[in-house]
């Protein structure tokens, strides 16, 4: 037997509590040298609670973390950059005015040098960059470069400091296919030369696909700890949530008639991201369409114009059959379109109200809850239970701030609250980003019961697995343009992804 | 240092936190007494009797809690939908010019139809004058917090050159000052021959009114979604813009209200002191009140007993009566803290 190679990162016993709610219990993590470590769990699980304690983002009520044999100190990020361990989040945290150079040197300098030592800086970015496949221009601006490339120079700007030890938070989440195998090929070339990295994630493929040992977590607590080679996908499944998940099987339907049609319609883009070019797509009673595409290149704008807050330059639309101009939000609920937004938490709810109030956010105006003026509250409350009975929502009580529920059960509020009416059309933006394997089951099975009683659903999704199993027909979108849909089954994983980087979409136009 | 998000404590629990705030504004205040050479006991002993100790100081506290109220009421709820109106000032002094204008003879009309007339013009005033602010904030982006606050300045200048001109009282020996209105324009008082007017029942029914608007109407709803998130209510239809427009009238209309209140029911005339900053005192009041309507009623009888007190006080000890500014200076920040830390844990490693 080798011997094993050498711990670089110990954490033992790690406990964290916010207020009731134990975020992490008693953890206990090891990580070798050269090994990819993926930490696996749903979310909530407590995967980015560790890692902040890790980092020195919070302090651990209990427990010790200790790095290359030292103990760390808590609760200072600035003690873990110099033990070696660099941190790329899920979020990224570059300055996009100022080059690549500058944001990787960025804090590396004394703080009152004369000048940048760009020359040095530039070589070593080089020579790392061409050591790990990383490839990009020093001198380009950050604002100009694409997510896959923001990727690379944070995870650049952590090797730069002499990380030893690399924590990567869902780094896939915004890649293309593509992008995301030249991040695990970067990945396998790191520990090749000895770094050691942690990979958060919830997808099972990816785990199974990059790291060499899996920790799982489940309600904060370790739930079980496996070498790749000795397990699968269905066991990391079980130990994840515990409870055995089933898809509602999926019914081939006859697509009904047409409720809406956008011809050539372009946006004025006052929502961030690209814009719509001339894109055209319908959308039939119940019938699922799915819209794949890498984030930032329309989903936004297309999204916000069907939920009525987004203008529209050229182009037609036609509703319910008939021709009209584009809606504003109010208008669009009382025409009978659902939306479901893609951040539930700076869009699709108010942090500081009550389940009860934001649960009638867009019925409020409405007879229900609403007699000249003065709001029925118990009306509204009663509401609000339904609404936690039906769609298994779990919250203390209708009067809970909905800051304090966890990113499945405001989902499953904002699933009530846009379901309820019974909408005609439904515009769910990436329903399952950030959630967990049980709560991801649920939104579908939601979407799916909606399409089965005839609503015309467009679900927006970077999870291009997640529109492979859910959708009728699947368009993808590139560059403001969408794609003639396919039907489901037509076309393959690879093919698709070729679709969303920009292949093949204007030869299916002119087809 | 860093916070971390702790849960909404008990209600019994949370009024602990501004009486801390309390106690703590007391202590910093005895070392400046100290500094002053009087013994903080016996200071704070004659502000409190001057406060509060006789049915005349209570009155008194009472009438200078008046116009504070309705600036109090005026910031909270301009607060609560996030529009920084720091303008109760010029909107005090719209309201105090239009009761003027009407009230020195223009309307010879019985008392029950000039009142409301007067306040319900005034209300106006002040109302527009909101407005425009907020206009330029939903149509161009313009910050409300330096346009408020920057046309204090001109709409007290502007009542500067009307005590000049216009308005100027051609008995008033020259002195800067209007008319004074007619009998029938004065707010008659709840007491015969003490200085508190019914301007303080007004400014009570309007508290009342203003928590019933926040809490059960759906105008404080949206007022309220927009205040804590502007984007999510765009979302969901609420016509932001024009909520923002709604509240500026709602609130620049409370604080003009001080100004009619002021001139009507107690100074009688206009001068260019009607108000000594109850404009800017009304943001701490929304402040200690934590932006409650009900609230802001204890809050404003707090700072105007900690003034009245303060007057009193500095007769007998001779210590300033500045004290009282820096007293209620003092509060807004601790109360600022202890807001903080009842919704923060501090950690300082």
């Amino acid at each position: 037997m080798t011997p094993q190679p050498p711990t670089v990162l110990r954490l033992t016993g790690i406990t964290k509590r916010f207020g009731p709610v134990t975020a992490n219990d008693a953890i206990s993590l090891e990580l070798r040298q050269g090994e990819v470590v993926a930490l696996l769990g749903e979310n909530g699980a407590g995967k980015t609670t560790l890692m902040n304690i890790l980092f020195g983002h919070y302090v651990a009520d209990e427990g010790t973390v200790e790095a290359f044999g030292r103990p760390l100190q808590p609760g200072d990020p600035r003690a873990a950059l110099d033990a070696g361990i660099g941190m790329v989040h899920q979020h990224f945290t570059l300055a996009e005015n100022l080059t690549v150079l500058e944001n990787i040197a960025l804090g590396t300098q004394k703080l009152f040098a004369p000048r940048l030592d760009r020359s040095a800086a530039r070589r070593r970015i080089l020579s790392l960059a061409s050591d790990f496949g990383l490839a990009v221009d020093p001198n380009a601006i950050v604002a100009a470069l694409t997510v896959g490339e923001r990727q690379r120079v944070e995870i650049l700007k952590a090797l730069y400091r002499h990380a030893r030890i690399l924590i990567l938070d869902e780094p896939t989440a915004v890649l293309t296919p593509a992008e995301a195998d030249a991040l695990f090929a970067t990945l396998k070339l790191l520990v090749a030369q000895g770094l050691s990295v942690i990979f958060i994630s919830h997808k099972l493929h990816e785990v199974m696909a990059v790291s060499d040992r899996v920790v799982v977590l489940r309600g904060g607590r370790l739930a079980g700890e496996k070498a790749i080679s000795e397990t699968n996908r269905s066991e990391l499944a079980t130990l994840m949530v515990a409870q055995d998940v089933h898809l509602p099987p999926i019914v081939d339907v006859a697509f009904g008639a047409r409720l809406l049609l956008l011809d050539q319609v372009s946006t004025a883009g006052r929502v961030s991201g690209a814009r719509l070019d001339r894109a055209s797509l319908a959308l039939k009673a119940g019938d699922i369409t799915g819209l794949a595409g890498v984030s930032g290149n329309g989903q936004a704008a297309l999204a916000a114009l069907l939920a009525g807050t987004e203008r529209m330059t050229a182009g037609t639309v036609e509703l319910f059959g008939e021709k009209r101009g584009a809606w504003g939000a109010r208008e669009a609920l009382q025409l009978g379109i659902a939306r479901i937004p893609e951040d539930r938490h700076a869009v699709g709810t108010i942090g500081d109200m009550s389940v009860t109030e934001n649960v009638i956010l867009e019925s409020y105006r409405g007879r229900r809850f609403c007699r000249r003026g003065f709001l029925d509250w118990p009306a509204a409350r009663a509401f609000a239970e339904g609404i936690i009975r039906d769609y298994e929502v779990k919250c203390p009580s209708p009067d809970a701030r909905i800051r304090l529920l966890s990113g499945g059960n405001m989902q499953k509020l904002i699933l009530g609250r846009a379901l309820d009416p019974e909408p005609r059309v439904i515009v769910a933006n990436q329903p399952t980003r950030g959630l967990d394997v049980g709560a991801v089951a649920y939104v579908h099975a939601q979407l799916i019961k909606a399409r089965d009683r005839g609503a015309a659903i467009l679900l927006i999704s970077e999870d291009l697995e997640e529109i492979v199993a859910l959708s009728d027909r699947i368009c993808v979108i590139s560059k403001g343009r969408i794609s003639e849909p396919s039907r489901r089954g037509a076309k393959t994983i690879p093919q698709l992804g070729e679709m969303m980087a920009g292949h093949g979409l204007e030869a299916a136009h002119a087809s | 240092m860093r916070l971390e998000p702790k849960p909404a404590p008990s209600i019994a629990v949370a009024l602990l936190y501004p009486a801390g705030a309390v106690v703590v504004t007391l202590a910093l205040t005895a070392l400046l007494v100290l500094a002053a050479g009087a013994s903080p006991l016996s200071v704070f002993g004659l502000v409190a009797r001057g406060a509060a100790g006789s049915q005349f100081a209570i009155l008194e506290t009472l009438t200078r809690a008046t116009p504070l109220i309705f600036t109090g009421l005026a910031v909270a709820v301009a607060f609560r939908a996030r529009l920084w109106n720091i303008g109760a000032e010029a909107q005090l002094y719209a309201g105090a010019v239009i009761t003027v204008v009407l009230g020195t003879g223009a309307l010879p009309w019985p008392s029950w139809l000039l009142l409301p007339a007067i306040a319900i013009s005034a209300m106006i005033a002040g109302a527009l004058l909101l407005l425009f602010p907020a206009v330029l904030k939903t149509r161009l982006g313009v910050d409300e917090v330096v346009t408020t606050l920057l046309l204090n300045f001109v709409v007290l200048l502007f009542v500067s050159m009307l005590l000049e001109g216009l308005l100027k009282d051609p008995m008033g020996l020259g002195w800067p000052q209007s008319r004074k209105v007619i009998e029938a324009a004065q707010l008659p008082r709840i007491i015969t021959g003490k200085r508190l007017h019914y301007g303080f029942a007004l400014a009570i029914a309007s508290a009342v009114i203003v928590w019933v608007i926040m809490k059960k109407t759906a105008l404080g709803y949206e007022m309220r979604a927009v205040g804590h998130n502007p984007e999510a209510s765009r979302f969901a239809g609420i016509p932001v813009n024009r909520v923002l427009m709604k509240t500026a009238i709602l609130s620049g209309g409370l604080a003009a209200l001080a100004g009619f209140s002021e001139v009507a029911g107690l100074k009688g005339n206009l001068t260019l002191d009607l108000s000594p900053g109850f404009g800017y005192s009304g943001i701490v009041v929304a402040m200690l009140a934590m932006l409650n309507p009900l609230g802001v009623v204890a809050a404003a009888i707090f700072v105007a007993g900690i003034f009245v007190g303060a007057d009193a006080m500095s007769r007998t000890a001779g210590v300033p009566s500045y004290i009282a500014d820096v007293m209620v200076a003092l509060s807004l920040l601790t109360m600022v803290v202890a807001i903080l830390l009842m919704r923060f844990r501090v950690r300082w490693r």
